[in-house]
């Protein structure tokens, strides 16, 4: 049963859900843009920039504690059903993976500004930059997917996901070469490594947030499934 | 001081995770077959009220009919003990089966039926006698005088429908005397004396306050293991609580049957998505 378009009897309940809803758009809104910072602050050595996603993340946060007690207050006084349910428990497990993201990029943040004293050897940055463009991607359409309930696109960037744990063990590869070649640059490409790992930390909690969208459409669980197998699920369905 | 010394992760080992209860996950399939409907109509006079319900109600299972007013669950509840003989214009098409039987032959004895198949309504209904008097009313009726045996019956029935420890002391004070929700949970009693296969629950708690409504409740979920029952509610939380099974009827049709828990997180049809969340149809 797809999400139901037709209204709520009580007003009151319709607009509640529309409100969290938006809330949770706004906090999407929010982190995604957290990301993209913390990510060209890393790129570019931008340390306003990476002090300014840090300073974001108390927002964040807060908008993770409002929309967790407006679910609470909606679930106590409302008692939702069908796919009302399902929306409230994919919008409360959607606002935890995006809090996550939320802490990575803050995490990518505090890198930045450290490595924006070291050099900068273009060449560690560049797969980096490939790396983290693919993860905002995937992320932008993790989120399109979920305000506009999307399935297909849930799939798509949850197929994504493989391609992006390849690159970044490629980069992995990449920067334990340069630590065997130079050990003076150990801890410098360390907090790359950690950059490069937040970046595939990020990418596993968008295909999180694809999986709660094809719950909340679907009614189906597809947590801990294979690509592969999700697409079985979904083709079996009633 | 050894136990001290481990790890936490050692305690968690120690719990055997598959003896905790997570209830149950129930399969119509693998049902016993209570009762049977196939292709049922229903008609008061020229206004057809039930239209080609095909449904089975599994043994020893709560089944809950949901819908809104005038859908048509009551009077298909009242057509498994055959009350809708008691009006005249209502005409029937089609079969119910009670164990395979058709209780709308000319064969089957009414009153045998309404034995086998109990029913409690809304309003809680005590007859104006004592409290024990009420409990043994059917067994005096089928001509049962032995106080002995009336005695275990009537404690057992009231201990069935958890009143026996409210009572025990006052059970030849009259009926009428009890609260809503004990004068309920006598005629539950009353209902489970004969010890019928079915018993039907029309709203059984929807005069009741919250917390005789959970004792209803709580005792329908005991009575289950020696009877099937049917409960008709408006109340879309309680068939969710109490039953393993819902129907979903809209305008004399049985539009949605599955178990409980699918049926509430993920509908499949959209009338009943419209119905359990509360949206215009």
């Amino acid at each position: 049963m797809a999400t139901n378009k037709s209204q709520h009897i009580s007003q009151q309940f319709e607009t509640e859900l529309q409100d969290i809803r938006s809330r949770v758009l706004a906090m999407a809104g929010l982190v995604e843009k957290q990301v993209a910072d913390a990510l060209e602050a890393l790129i570019t050595g931008n340390v306003d920039l990476a002090r300014q996603v840090i300073e974001q993340d108390t927002q964040v946060n807060d908008l993770e504690m409002q929309i967790d007690e407006e679910c609470t207050q909606i679930i106590a006084l409302r008692q939702p059903t069908a796919s009302d349910l399902r929306l409230i428990i994919a919008i409360l497990k959607t606002i935890t993976d995006l809090e996550r993201i939320g802490d990575e990029a803050n995490s990518i943040a505090q890198k930045a500004i450290n490595l924006s004293e070291q050099d900068r050897p273009k060449k560690s940055y560049r797969e980096l930059s490939t790396l983290g463009t693919h993860v905002c991607t995937m992320l932008r359409d993790a989120l399109d997917a979920f305000a506009r309930f999307d399935v297909e696109s849930a799939l798509k960037v949850a197929r994504e996901d493989k391609n992006v744990d390849e690159e970044y063990e490629g980069i992995l590869r990449q920067m334990i070469t340069y630590m065997m070649e130079d050990p003076r640059t150990i801890s410098r490409v360390l907090d790359l490594m950690w950059s490069a790992r937040s970046l595939e930390r990020i990418g596993d909690h968008a295909k999180n947030v694809c999986e709660y969208v094809i719950y909340l459409v679907e009614g189906k669980d597809v947590r801990h499934l294979s690509v592969e197998n999700m697409e079985k699920v979904l083709q079996g369905k009633s | 001081m050894e136990a001290a010394n481990q790890p936490a992760a050692s305690v968690a080992r120690a719990i055997n995770i598959e003896s905790i209860h997570r209830g149950d996950k129930v399969n119509l399939a693998d049902e016993k077959i209570c009762l049977e409907v196939k292709d049922f109509d229903l008609y008061y006079g020229d206004k057809q009220a039930l239209h080609g319900i095909n449904m089975t109600i599994p043994k020893n299972r709560v089944t809950a009919f949901i819908g809104p007013s005038g859908c048509g669950k009551s009077t298909l509840l009242r057509c498994f003990n055959r009350m809708n003989d008691l009006i005249d214009s209502v005409r029937v098409d089609g079969e119910m089966l009670l164990d395979g039987v058709d209780l709308n032959t000319a064969s089957v004895n009414v009153a045998d039926l309404r034995r086998q198949v109990g029913m409690v309504f809304q309003k809680p209904n005590p007859f104006p006698k004592s409290i024990y008097e009420n409990v043994a009313y059917g067994l005096r009726l089928q001509g049962v005088n032995d106080r002995l045996t009336l005695d275990k019956v009537v404690e057992k029935s009231l201990k069935g429908a958890a009143l026996w420890d409210e009572v025990k002391d006052r059970l030849h004070e009259s009926a009428m005397g009890m609260s809503g929700g004990q004068q309920q949970r006598l005629v539950i009693a009353r209902a489970i004396a004969i010890e019928p296969e079915v018993l039907l629950l029309d709203e059984p708690a929807s005069a009741l306050d919250p917390l005789s409504t959970l004792k209803i409740e709580e005792l329908i979920y005991e009575l289950k293991d020696k009877y099937t029952i049917v409960i008709v509610t408006h109340n879309m939380q309680q068939a969710a609580r109490v039953s393993d099974y819902t129907a979903f009827m809209y305008m004399g049709e049985l539009i949605e049957f599955g178990a409980t828990d699918e049926l509430f997180t993920n509908p499949t049809k959209k009338q009943t998505e419209d119905y359990i969340t509360g949206r215009y149809g």
